[in-house]
């Protein structure tokens, strides 16, 4: 008996819309994120994360009625993140059926949100994501440092430490995303996921830069991930999530296949 | 079908997400009456009861005995299928590490351990706590709320306290550095560690099977 890593397909979400597109060919409604979510729970994706882009205050009650919509259709964990500020915004979003919430910029303002967080819902649901860049230079010893609004903002904190206080903290999982590969399709940023995953208890899921399956399984294998989460391939229908685990598994990797 | 006018109380004692459990139900028995519920008469009158729970077990307890679940929960096993889903298969326990030390409903005997830091297999490999993630289920023995669910089947836990419970009254283990208590099984009450109504479709087959499960 043996845990199986977890596949995670990302959708960021507007206004309750899919966007960036996802090209399945044969569903519905491409831009409804249940219908998408629906799908990707039929393919045997381990857990979903919907990540809501929206801006406006208005747009969230939106959010909150698609995951009481998906958390009555679809029977997988499931994340939300993007804009949690509140204790009352986690508690309305679990309220609703989510599983965990993620907290990404409100963590870095207020580090005491998330001990305040996990006292009040436990470690279990909270999720902290780190966006993460290198600033070190070439021959260096790798660092790199915590950025918000998608990698705009610079922090000034070490990624790596600040993983640490955030395990301390209460965080249940923290979602590592590399600034530098997100969107190259090139792979993980290897040498810093496992810097985290080393440092720290809890478990930590891959994310930025999969342009195929090998990649999946390096970010287990090499970064010691124990979930990778992917966008596009598997939005473009370029890879199915079976695709992906029997892949896994044939590297050796524990699967729910 | 069993689930005609079958009534379904999921115990809300105002600790944490009780929508997912309710809407498995409701998915698996569509003419099942649902109810999320701290009433104690409604629980009383239900069919089926689900004692659930999320979140720290201090916490949990203290809701449990303010609003006098504890006696609600005892009376409820005499009568009718009960299934506790994670802390709420805990709080069963007599004693949770959890907290500095809580002490519980002593319904089963045995305790709620820590994973400890520094877990590990005997091989060296680091575990993470949270235990988060689809874990393999071993039955240890025959019972109704197994029918339909392959031996070894994963489903999804998320704790990073175990049940170390009595042989005798364990339905299934699990393994995650040690070998723990993953199902309890005793008369009228199933409990399980991990979350039937996050495990797609083994979870949902649970769920289904404690529809039909009309008790000892």
């Amino acid at each position: 008996m043996t845990l199986a890593k977890r596949i995670i397909p990302c959708l960021d979400v507007e206004n309750g819309r899919v966007v960036k597109g996802v090209k399945f060919l044969d569903i519905r409604d491409a831009g409804d994120p249940v219908e998408v979510a629906r799908r990707y729970d039929a393919a045997g994706a381990d857990e979903i994360t919907f990540l809501d882009i929206t801006a406006s205050h208005e747009g969230r009650d939106t959010m909150v009625h698609t995951v009481e919509r998906m958390a009555s259709e679809v029977f997988i964990p499931l994340t939300v993140g993007g804009g949690v500020r509140t204790l009352e915004d986690i508690r309305t979003l679990l309220n609703a059926g989510a599983d965990k919430v993620s907290i990404n910029s409100t963590a870095v303002y207020d580090p005491d949100f998330v001990r305040a967080a996990a006292d009040r819902f436990g470690s279990q649901c909270i999720v902290v994501a780190i966006d993460a860049k290198q600033v070190s230079g070439d021959g260096e010893t790798p660092r790199w440092e915590v950025f918000t609004h998608g990698g705009r903002k610079v922090t000034g904190l070490d990624a790596v430490a600040w993983a640490v206080r955030m395990a301390d903290y209460g965080a249940g999982e923290i979602l590592l995303t590399s600034m530098d590969q997100d969107g190259t399709k090139s792979g993980f940023d290897l040498t810093l996921t496992r810097a985290i995953t080393d440092s720290i208890d809890i478990p930590v899921i891959a994310s930025g830069g999969v342009g195929n399956l090998q990649h999946l399984a390096d970010g287990v294998l090499k970064g010691g991930a124990d979930a990778v989460l992917a966008a596009s391939i598997f939005h473009f229908g370029e890879y199915s999530i079976r695709e992906a685990k029997e892949y896994m598994a044939s590297q050796g990797i524990e699967m729910r296949l | 079908m069993t689930d005609f006018r079958i009534r379904i109380a999921v115990i809300d004692y105002g600790m944490g997400n009780l929508h997912s459990v309710a809407k498995g139900l409701e998915h698996v028995a569509p003419r099942a009456e649902v109810v999320i519920t701290s009433n104690p008469e409604e629980i009383a009158e239900a069919d089926r009861v689900v004692f659930p729970g999320v979140g720290a077990m201090r916490d949990c307890m203290a809701e449990i005995r303010r609003g006098g679940f504890d006696v609600v929960v005892q009376k409820a096993i005499t009568q009718k299928p009960v299934l506790a889903i994670c802390v709420g298969m805990q709080a069963l326990m007599s004693h949770s590490e959890e907290n500095d030390g809580v002490e519980c409903l002593d319904v089963f005997p045995g305790s709620v351990r820590h994973f400890g830091k520094s877990l590990s297999e005997p091989d060296g490999t680091r575990l993470k706590v949270p235990h988060m993630g689809w874990n393999q289920v071993h039955q240890t023995i025959d019972h109704p709320m197994w029918r339909g669910i392959d031996q070894d089947e994963r489903f999804y836990f998320v704790h990073s306290y175990y049940v170390d419970a009595d042989s005798s009254v364990t339905a299934a283990n699990c393994h995650y550095g040690v070998t723990f208590s993953a199902a309890l099984a005793a008369g009228n009450l199933f409990a399980v560690q991990f979350h039937p109504e996050k495990s797609h479709t083994a979870g949902l087959q649970l769920l289904k099977n404690f529809v039909n499960w009309r008790g000892e």
